[in-house]
């Protein structure tokens, strides 16, 4: 079994093998590799019976799915309004100078991907930001250094 | 500061009944449920404001054999975060009435639809979900919830959107009618309602629907938690009763320098400060113009904030979240945000507004879905009330 088949046989287990499991497939491949690829999607349209057009589709749709390859940890910072507000502009240069990128941009290690992101419900506390899956709020210059410190040596053990 | 809110306490209350109130609202008839829903003047807090008891009832009486309970976890209005605070402190509440509302429309599988920024929450969930089944086992109760993870799209709220996003599709929304309640995920009858609006059907049947009713005015009964951010010393969650008028909601909350308030996120209103006074937060807004409805998220301005920056954030948001499907929402949007730049700039003259202020309104009667519709609620509304500030 290929690596896509066995996460789409995974996914089957809760979700089915009809068109309805496909965000939750897409979900899953793009967690694991960080990037749909076109063989991947192929892949997934013949596993589920319907066409690759739908699946591009589907997988271009939403923003927390991407076809280009992502670093292992995927930074989402709020550019929302609340977040404007409370400084993200000062954490969006600071996150560029200690990455040396510009979002959209994968550092050149693989580690880090940054992006902006729309509100991520945690206004009370922006700026905020999510790394993976796991939200960081209340960021100042000071404690973004500390939070990528601790990524960083994360990846590398 | 002045405290002239009362602040209360309904939804958050946990006293670890949950077993007790189940069982007790289990045990009796469905149409009795229902009217108490009716009775207490419950209507869906997720900003459009349906009566929740006719949604149940309109689903109950479709006579299909599979049929849906889904709770709208996709919050990405900006400026809300209640629904998160919910599903983090009372999930039982929410599953409860899930539960009940599957008992009343008969049907078996229900669903949490969750946006994936609040991914972190899932383990949570999960444990609750998992005492929940537990629960359903003892009363013999055959319903099972499932959680399905959005993928960072705010038209997924959307509820058309949302089911087809459930069906592996893009959120791109349908026409209505047909309604959810004959026609939602799958094609089959479906209640589709916010965390909170299932939260306080808890309330309800715990306490009846008097005592609902009894809190808030006209039209707009209950209490309502809002997320609370931009200039206030005191930002975050707190339940009130409808029927505040804004400027008793400033005293409390703002930082003593509110120029504007904008209710309902980015798709709601900006209210500034001469209109606190005679604008009422509460649903009966449509018809009157004096009220709003909201789906709970208040941003305070205050006097050093440009209202330029203001709304060309908004329209940075709806350009990228509009779904394309239509034209006059996608053109409409990036047309709004160049045309408020070239004024900006001076490249248009200041007249140049009343027609991107005109491109709203057909925007309001052509969008397809409630997106493009509404992106004239904040455009006009501080393109009218902070003319200079775009201009200069
Ligand atoms: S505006 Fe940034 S989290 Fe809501």
């Amino acid at each position: 079994m290929s690596p896509i088949q066995e996460i789409i046989q995974k996914v089957s287990a809760s979700h089915g093998t009809e068109r309805i499991a496909l965000l939750p497939i897409l979900q899953a491949i793009y967690k694991n590799n960080h990037v749909l690829t076109e063989e991947d999607m192929i892949e997934v349209a013949r596993e589920l019976d319907i066409s690759a057009a739908h699946v591009y589709g589907t997988a271009t749709f939403y923003s927390f799915l991407e076809t280009q390859k992502s670093g292992k940890y995927i930074i989402r910072l709020c550019k929302t309004i609340t977040c404007m507000m409370h400084g993200k502009n000062i954490i969006l240069q600071e996150l560029e100078r200690l990455l040396k990128i510009k979002p959209g941009q994968t550092t050149p290690d693989g580690i880090f991907t940054l992006t902006e992101t729309n509100c991520l419900g945690q206004c009370h506390k922006g700026p905020a930001m999510l790394v993976n899956d796991t939200p960081h709020t209340d960021l100042t210059p000071e404690n973004i250094r500390e939070i990528i410190d601790k990524y960083r040596r994360e990846a590398l053990q | 500061m002045t405290k002239n809110l009362k602040r209360l306490d309904l939804i958050f209350k946990n006293e670890g009944d949950s077993e007790v109130i189940l069982g007790k609202t289990l045990a009796r008839s469905n149409e009795e449920l229902i009217s108490d829903l009716i009775a207490s003047g419950l209507k869906g807090r997720g900003g459009a404001g349906f009566p929740t008891g006719l949604k149940w009832r309109l689903a109950a009486d479709d006579k299909a054999d599979e049929k849906f309970i889904i709770c709208n976890a996709d919050e990405g209005e900006p400026g809300t975060f209640k629904d998160r605070e919910i599903l983090t402190s009372v999930p039982h509440k929410v599953l409860t009435g899930m539960a009940v509302c599957a008992r009343i429309i008969n049907c078996r599988q229900g669903f949490i639809y969750l946006r994936q920024e609040y991914t972190y929450l899932i383990p949570h969930l999960n444990n609750a979900i998992e005492e929940f089944h537990q629960l359903m086992k003892k009363f013999k109760v055959d319903f099972e919830v499932k959680i399905f993870m959005g993928s960072g799209a705010y038209i997924c709220g959307e509820e058309t959107a949302l089911f087809e996003s459930m069906e592996g599709k893009r959120g791109e929304p349908r026409n209505k009618p047909p309604y959810p309640t004959n026609f939602g995920y799958k094609g089959k009858p479906t209640v589709i309602n916010n965390v909170e609006t299932l939260a306080h059907t808890y309330s309800i049947f715990k306490y009846g629907p008097e005592k609902f009713r009894d809190l808030g005015v006209k039209d707009s009964r209950g209490s309502k938690v809002f997320s609370v951010s931009g200039d206030t010393p005191i930002p975050g969650i707190y339940e009130l009763e409808f029927g505040m008028t804004l400027q008793k909601f400033v005293d409390d909350f703002g930082d003593g320098d509110a120029k504007a308030v904008q209710v309902g996120g980015a798709a709601g209103f900006c209210v500034p400060r001469k209109k606190f006074e005679k604008t009422i937060i509460g649903y009966q807004g449509k018809l009157t113009g004096v009220s709003l409805p909201t789906g709970g998220s208040m941003m305070i301005f205050n006097s050093s904030r440009s209202m330029y920056n203001v709304l060309h954030n908004y329209l940075d948001f709806f350009v990228e979240e509009s779904c394309g499907q239509c034209t006059p929402c996608r053109v409409g949007t990036q047309q709004l945000l160049m045309g408020i730049q070239a004024v900006k700039r001076g490249e248009r003259p200041s007249t140049y507004l009343d027609k991107l202020l005109e491109l709203t309104e057909v925007m309001r009667v052509t969008a397809k879905c409630g997106l493009g519709q509404s992106v004239a609620n904040s455009f006009s509304s501080i393109v009218e009330n902070f003319k200079e500030e775009m201009i200069y």
